[in-house]
């Protein structure tokens, strides 16, 4: 069978052609030694546009993978879609300080029609493609869009339930035409019709030019670049504005700290409403000219990668747990001489890989064996998540475990930390090459200040920070002061030793000790998560006088390990209460206390007591959210019972609790929940490797 | 054995007509003087309860079964038997009860094999993958990419169709279908062992093919639901005799049609 597929990453990672080698050693020469505030001279995104389809002309800015094949467009290429799609939006009668929103996954036109629009000096709103009718409503209302460019039939009929509540909203362009043969054609236009249109518009009128330059130099950086609506964790989406200057210069300093130059290969495959997205796969491709390659399908997006090979990544913790976990299966399911072969350079990676990676000085026989593990473990298994080639890829958006980081680090990934926020255009803060700690979110990136307040919030200020919240002053003077400093929502620390910030919770849930000490749940519970026995945990201790634990066990970790050491049960209730199972978590508390113990901020708040619940938490209880984080607050009222019993001294408790089965029906179960003390731990414990 | 090819002018819009069919295996008798037709661009079901003898029915159109009386007439030539060969060449494609794909082959290579009929150069060029060949097999190839992605599954493309889950199976197995480009599709319990969501799926992916590539379609489907939102005209069979015939809501109400099968098996 032919393989046509052919357009492989690395035919274009090579060498730049010979006329670029100036311009792009010039600027990597710029990004090494001085860091500048401003980007090179074009200030938007529509002028970095013609730059680069000057500088890097021919070499590719975008991949899209369409039956079964890489098409590639140029820069070049790209400069003229853009500007007839511009002329198309314009005759559609798209006017400089509109708005219009973008909803769909990531698809060439899709980020042709982001530049478009800016080029007309229009502003894009970029939406979340599985929001349902109401939110795309709430935005497209609040937004004042006036037009939106959709991806397909799903996205259209959307807009189109909800139109009549829609005044502003004048007309709707799609990409994919499949399903919408018999539509009413009066507000509704495929994308190709506004390319054509335009592209009829620039015949008719020779000096299109003239109208296009003038278009495109009359944008300035301190206009409006974007609106994205951060999803609203509380209450409804806030729109964050963010100028072109604001984005441009955060993701050109994001690519000096990285070194980061026209050669990278991306993925583009998060949601284009995210911030990250925005940076990763838009700006930071604009500014260093390198190519960014849509997937076929969510689906592929693992053997895209492959195909590709790409060299910068950034992904959210759980697609790395999603890796470990796929490879730890097929692994189990292997015969048995691949699979010691594999613990057993897994085994060597853990101990030296990092120190590799870090280049600290190793013993011969173990860069030997682990040079031999590369050939037969490290190497393949990279190729299959297409992770080979990758120089720098980052994890940000919550934390990640400290055992999934080391383990992609040990394979010779160079996997990162960073904080960031939508407000702040992504970066506040990164993990330097060579200064990596599982535990903290790294320096501040260039440009930016970071300092934390009394009250323990991180604030920051930069270049990158954003305008305001639209329509929403209020809001704005809230989180932004006079000056430039914007509150995170974050607590955290800079660590005294190294230099780098660590976030412990939502600075709203950190709380205190009666003795004063600084109490943060979230840190607590996430250091317990990272076990993979322990499913849930509830922290407990602000305004008490020591911190208490509520467990729930993972039912798959500890079922699985039930069967290997014969322990009956006959369900989770009776799994949770077995003397055993206790054992074990409190030797996993053990550790965390000791852990605690070593961090100057953190350590006197030790664990003293803890239970594992009786029943699993669940969402259709209300003691999680539909998103599975703990709503503390509710289930501090639900357990009183096991609360009292906690903090008044007591080894056991009873507790009934009602129930919601999947079928709607309700019912209750009652337990007696066994409480146990803990030793605290002493300072002087293992300084183990 | 070939049956004389008379042009029947009167035919219309009718793209298949089956007359006074009866087909019987030693004493049991799975069709008796059955008679229907399926108009060009419809959505025709068969539906009857459990042995009325609906897969006979496709057999018989299909050319699998010959029966021992009656007359198929399809595009206006009339036979008394049809060859599967025949039918097939004619653009008349089909799916199977029970999923019949190359398992051990992956999605992309069955797609392929459907586009067997279309291929026009020698078995030895196609060996040698040289010039005409080549050019013609990269043509298949996009003509087959057009339907992985109108059936929304690349993601699946490279892999042996063994190891994909039923669903998915059956999508691969009407992908080949669609890859003959068919005039006629025969479609035995498309959704047959579907969860709810995968018939959602496969029921729009009908509608889709019937709507986008014009193709005429019959079916024979299980969940009276699928059937009656689906098909523009349905024909009931039971016990291999035609009962009704005629649009959803006709045979809703007739109570032959209830008593035969509605109303037991509801």
């Amino acid at each position: 069978m032919a393989d046509i597929a052919t357009a492989r990453g690395h035919a274009f990672s090579g060498k730049p052609a010979a006329a670029l080698e100036p311009a792009v050693s010039a600027s990597a020469v710029e990004r090494a030694g001085h860091p500048t505030t401003a980007p090179a001279s074009p200030d938007t995104f529509p002028k970095l546009l013609l730059r680069n389809a000057d500088i890097f002309a021919d070499r590719p800015a975008i991949r899209h993978k369409d039956l079964g094949i890489w098409q590639t467009w140029t820069w070049r290429q790209v400069r003229d879609e853009v500007s007839a799609f511009a002329r198309g939006l314009a005759e559609l009668g798209l006017r400089r300080g509109d708005h219009y929103a973008i909803v769909g996954r990531n698809k060439p036109r899709l980020y042709w029609a982001m530049c478009a629009g800016q080029a007309l000096g229009a502003v894009p709103v970029p939406l979340y493609s599985d929001s349902v009718a109401d939110e795309i409503g709430f935005v497209l209302a609040h937004a004042e869009a006036k037009l939106v460019i959709a991806e397909d039939q799903e996205q259209v009929d959307k807009i189109l339930s909800i139109r009549d509540k829609l005044s502003l909203l004048t007309h709707i362009v799609y990409d994919e035409p499949r399903g919408l043969r018999d539509y009413d054609r009066t507000a509704l236009t495929w994308i190709d019709d506004v390319q054509r249109r335009g592209r009829e518009a620039i015949a008719r009128d020779p000096p299109h030019r003239q109208w296009w330059e003038n278009e495109v130099a009359a944008g300035k950086g301190d206009d409006l670049a974007v609106i994205l609506y951060t999803s609203g964790t509380t209450g409804r989406p806030k729109g964050v504005m963010l100028s072109h200057t604001n984005v441009l210069i955060s993701a050109h300093n994001g690519n000096a700290f990285d070194r980061l130059g026209a050669d990278e290969e991306v993925i583009a495959y998060l949601p284009l409403a995210w911030v990250g997205d925005h940076i990763f796969s838009y700006a930071q491709s604009y500014d260093a000219g390198f190519c960014v390659n849509c997937p076929e399908a969510a689906e592929t997006v693992v053997e895209d990668r492959r195909e590709i090979g790409t060299t910068y990544a950034f992904a959210p913790p759980r697609i790395y747990e999603n890796i470990i976990t796929i490879t730890m299966v097929r692994m189990e399911d292997a015969g048995a001489l691949k699979r010691h072969m594999f613990h057993f350079f897994i085994g060597v990676a853990r101990r030296w890989g990092e120190k590799i990676l870090d280049r600290k000085p190793v013993p011969l026989h173990a860069r030997l064996l682990y040079w031999l593990g590369e050939i037969l473990v490290y190497g393949p298994l990279k190729n299959r998540f297409g992770l080979s080639h990758i120089r720098v890829a980052y994890t940000a958006g919550e934390a990640i475990g400290p055992d999934i980081f080391r383990f992609f680090r040990a394979l010779g990934i160079n996997l990162k930390q960073l904080y960031g926020a939508t407000e702040a255009s992504v970066y506040i803060t990164a993990q330097p090459d060579g200064e990596i700690h599982a535990d903290t979110v790294g320096r501040p990136n260039i440009d930016v200040e970071v300092k934390v307040s009394e009250d323990g919030e991180v604030l920051f200020r930069s270049p990158g920070v954003f305008q305001g919240y639209y329509k929403d002053p209020e809001k704005t003077a809230e989180t932004k002061t006079q000056d430039g400093w914007v509150r995170s929502g974050d607590a955290g620390f800079l660590d005294p030793a190294t230099g780098h910030l660590k976030i412990i919770d939502r600075a709203k849930d950190v709380g205190r000790l009666n003795d004063g000490t600084l109490f943060a749940p979230k840190y607590i519970e996430n250091k317990l998560k990272f076990y993979p026995n322990i499913k849930e945990v509830v922290a407990l201790g602000d305004k008490r006088d020591f911190v208490c634990v509520m467990i729930n066990i993972d039912m798959t970790a500890v079922g699985s390990w039930a069967e290997r050491n014969d322990v009956v049960y006959g369900s989770y209730q009776e799994l949770a209460g077995n003397p055993a199972v206790y054992d074990m978590i409190e030797r996993h508390i053990d550790e965390v206390n000791r852990s605690l113990l070593e961090e100057a901020v953190m350590g006197a708040a030790q664990i003293r007591r803890f239970l594992v619940l009786h029943k699993e938490l669940d969402a259709d209880d209300g003691e999680l959210t539909r998103t599975l984080k703990v709503r503390r607050s509710f289930i501090a009222e639900r357990y009183k019972p096991l609360m009292d019993a906690l903090y008044g001294g007591a080894s056991e408790a009873d507790i009934a609790t009602e129930v919601t089965f999947e079928d709607g029906r309700k019912g209750t179960i009652a337990a007696r929940v066994v409480i146990r003390d803990l030793k605290p731990a002493t300072p002087a414990m293992e300084k183990a490797a | 054995m070939r049956a004389p090819a008379v042009p029947d002018p009167a035919a219309g819009d009718v793209l298949l007509a089956v007359d006074n069919v009866s087909l019987a295996f030693g004493g049991v008798r799975a069709l008796r003087d059955v008679s229907f037709d399926i108009h060009r661009g419809e959505i025709r079901a068969i539906i009857g309860p459990n042995g009325a003898g609906k897969t006979s029915m496709l057999n018989v159109v299909n050319g699998f079964y010959q029966p021992q009386q009656g007359r198929i007439t399809f595009k206006g030539v009339t036979r008394a038997k049809m060859r599967p060969y025949e039918a097939a060449r004619g653009g008349i494609a089909r799916t199977f009860q029970n999923v019949a794909l190359f398992k051990g082959m992956t999605a992309l290579d069955n797609i392929m094999a459907g586009r067997t009929l279309k291929m026009r150069r020698s078995f030895f060029w196609q060996l040698l993958r040289y010039g005409p060949a080549m050019a013609e097999e990269v043509e298949h190839r996009r003509r087959v990419e057009d339907i992985i992605d109108f059936l929304q599954i690349p993601h699946i493309r490279k892999i042996p169709v063994g190891k994909l889950p039923y669903g998915l199976q059956k999508r691969v197995e009407l992908g080949r279908a669609l890859a003959m480009e068919p005039e006629l599709l025969l479609l035995d319990e498309p959704m047959a062992g579907m969860n709810l969501e995968e018939k959602e799926d496969m029921s729009r992916f009908i509608i889709d093919v019937n709507n986008h590539f014009g193709t005429t379609i019959a079916l024979i489907e299980h969940d009276m639901g699928v059937v009656m939102d689906l098909s523009n005209r349905i024909v009931v069979l039971d016990h291999g005799v035609k009962i009704a015939d005629g649009t959803p809501l006709d045979v809703q109400g007739d109570q032959a049609v209830i008593d035969a099968y509605l109303g037991v098996a509801h």
